[in-house]
């Protein structure tokens, strides 16, 4: 029985007035060849039986590994408080609310995660979030462009490479997006080359939006952010910061150095790492650039009482308003992981979240000398913060012989950026608060097993057999 | 009655031209339709603005409407008094609220305007 609310009489009338005799008719317009012809579903089965087999689905998942994987999403601890909250269903929306007379408590939510994240960034203006950090990044891009009425972006290859490819999505064929490379030797190798940038932003007769660089860049280095800020401002351009909002509680904020944009990940605040999402894009600006920013603004205002209020504002910018003119037309709110956010950095403070920052630094800094004393050297001499990459020859058969030895050794760097062959023996591993002297351990004994051609200590067999079995009840 | 010593658009800007350069705002009858105005984008002063496109936005409690360029010319001057009184454009639209003056890239273009009893006409006829 289909669940739809029109009846065949319904669809009928409806047709009727349309002059059509068939709903299919509706899509003319789209080519045959485009359109789905049926749906590749298995036959239905009965309840109990499909739980299992998701249950046996569901177990295929490793969740004994030790995971060194960062790469753009990181693991962290969330105080108990912040799914708790999340669970109040008077929050389930993405949306923001419309009617601020009946959404008070959702509006000032929104108000709040934009105050923390001001803070955070150390920027004016904070949008009431987006889909994730590429998305942001994105639209952080496109506001260069309005802003400054030129049609060209420079984006450090320090940016995320899923990042980058969202930014060449939304220029495809109206705008030129040209990638700043690194530096490929030397003290500062795996950070944005300099000489290149001004090499860019002089090109004639090519005058450049927007300079996008990201403070730790996808190797976990540290970038040289003010002179890049500086260069970019030097030839009339805008300089947008993709940032890793936990670290900002250590490294300085986009603010003090510069940016007139700062876009990124919010996963790190209270949200448990999820294959595919949904994350939550952060994106900040300058006083300046209000009108430029997408997605809702809520502000805080007085009602007719004196009493505090809180309001959606700005509402000038946004696509029920401008339609085609909008800021933009891609920005859905993220509005029940924005008050994850929220919770999270209310609930840990500013002492609180420079702890977190600061122990994953010690803990990346013990996971660098352990992996070093068992053959795998850094593969750049420059700062970083708790993600580095390490040299392994043959990187992805070790691992995947890791893997099997119970250890996620991170993200192997050939196959996230193919093009660069300074990266081809490099995995990219990162350690948070969460990272336990143990599995540092773990990971460079196995690594050690491996790289000497041994077989797995008894434990590690142990711990993949467990897991084999786990697979034998999908099949 | 409109002012009779200005040339008006369709899209109810006026232009008062004045030797090589020309001044530009918009209507008492166009602010007065878009209500209480909040803000107003101008353009930088050198952009050269084509006859007839967008030069900038004006932004009531109520609308957001794109500001078209009456005759094309070189922007020699962008009203700075918006920014910060942008309801100057609802109380005195054709002095105080000014937006931008041009320098005349063709003065030829201002007999494509409207003069006061044709705009008075277009705007009777609602």
């Amino acid at each position: 029985m289909p669940y739809g609310p029109h009846t065949a009489d319904d669809r009928a009338r409806m047709l009727g007035a349309l002059g059509l005799t068939s709903v299919d008719q509706l899509f003319d317009d789209i080519p045959v060849a485009l359109r789905a012809s049926r749906l590749d579903l298995p036959p239905p089965e009965p309840e109990l039986e499909l739980a299992a087999r998701l249950s046996g689905l569901a177990a295929r998942n490793r969740t004994d590994l030790a995971s060194f994987l960062g790469a753009g999403v990181y693991r962290h601890w969330s105080p108990p408080a912040v799914d708790q909250i999340l669970l109040r269903s008077e929050w389930y929306t993405a949306y923001t609310p419309y009617q601020p007379e009946i959404s008070q408590g959702t509006l000032q939510s929104i108000y709040e995660y934009e105050s923390l994240l001001a803070e955070l960034v150390d920027l004016d203006v904070v949008s009431a979030s987006h889909y994730d950090g590429a998305a942001a990044t994105a639209e952080a891009a496109l506001m260069t462009c309005r802003a400054t009425r030129r049609d060209r972006v420079l984006i450090s290859r320090g940016v995320h490479p899923h990042y980058r490819e969202t930014v060449r999505t939304y220029f495809a064929g109206r705008l030129e997006l040209d990638e700043i490379p690194l530096i490929t030797d030397g003290e500062s190798a795996g950070t944005t080359d300099l000489a290149a940038l001004a090499r860019l932003l002089a090109e004639p007769d090519r005058p450049v939006a927007g300079v996008i660089a990201a403070q730790p860049d996808f190797l976990g280095l540290l970038e040289p952010m003010p002179e890049i800020g500086r260069l970019a401002h030097a030839a009339g351009a805008l300089f947008v910061a993709v940032i890793e909002p936990v670290s900002l509680a250590v490294l300085a904020p986009p603010g003090a150095y510069g940016a007139d944009i700062a876009a990124g990940e919010g996963q790190p605040l209270g949200i448990a790492p999820q294959y595919g999402g949904p994350y939550l894009g952060i994106l900040a600006s300058t006083d300046a650039l209000v009108r430029q920013i997408p997605g809702r603004l809520v502000g805080m205002t007085a009602d007719l009482d004196g009493k505090r209020a809180f309001v959606m504002t700005m509402r000038a910018r946004e696509q029920d308003i401008r339609r085609d003119k909008a800021a933009s037309n891609i920005c859905t709110n993220q509005a029940l992981l924005a008050l994850a956010a929220s919770v999270y950095l209310a609930t840990i403070g500013p002492h609180g979240l420079h702890d977190v920052a600061a122990l994953g630094a010690a803990r990346a800094a013990e996971l660098e000398a352990a992996l070093a004393a068992a053959g795998a050297p850094r593969l750049h001499p420059g700062a970083y913060l708790n993600e580095f990459a390490v040299r392994v020859p043959d990187a992805r058969a070790v691992h995947r012989r890791l893997l099997d030895r119970g250890v996620l050794a991170g993200l192997v760097l050939a196959d996230a950026e193919p093009d660069d062959p300074s990266l081809a023996d490099g995995l990219l591993v990162c350690a948070t608060e969460v990272t336990t002297p143990i599995e540092i351990a773990r990971f460079a004994e196995a690594l050690s097993e491996v790289l000497d051609g041994r077989p797995p200590t008894a434990v590690e067999a142990g711990a993949g057999a467990e897991r084999r079995s786990a697979v034998g009840v999908v099949r | 009655m409109v002012p009779t010593d200005l040339r008006y658009t369709n899209d109810h800007e006026w232009v008062r031209a004045d030797g090589a350069e020309a001044t530009i705002g918009i209507t008492a009858y166009a602010a007065g339709q878009l209500g209480d105005i909040v803000f107003v984008e101008l353009p930088d002063v050198g952009r050269v603005l084509e006859q007839a496109a967008p030069f900038g936005v004006v932004e009531s409690v109520k609308a957001v409407s794109d500001l078209f360029a009456p005759v094309g010319g070189e922007v020699v001057q962008a009203n700075a008094a918006l920014a910060g009184s942008p309801e100057l454009v609802n109380g005195d639209p054709y002095d105080a609220g000014w937006m931008i003056r041009v320098r005349l890239s063709d003065p030829g273009q201002l007999d494509d305007l409207l003069d006061a009893a044709a705009y008075d006409a277009l705007i009777a006829a609602g």
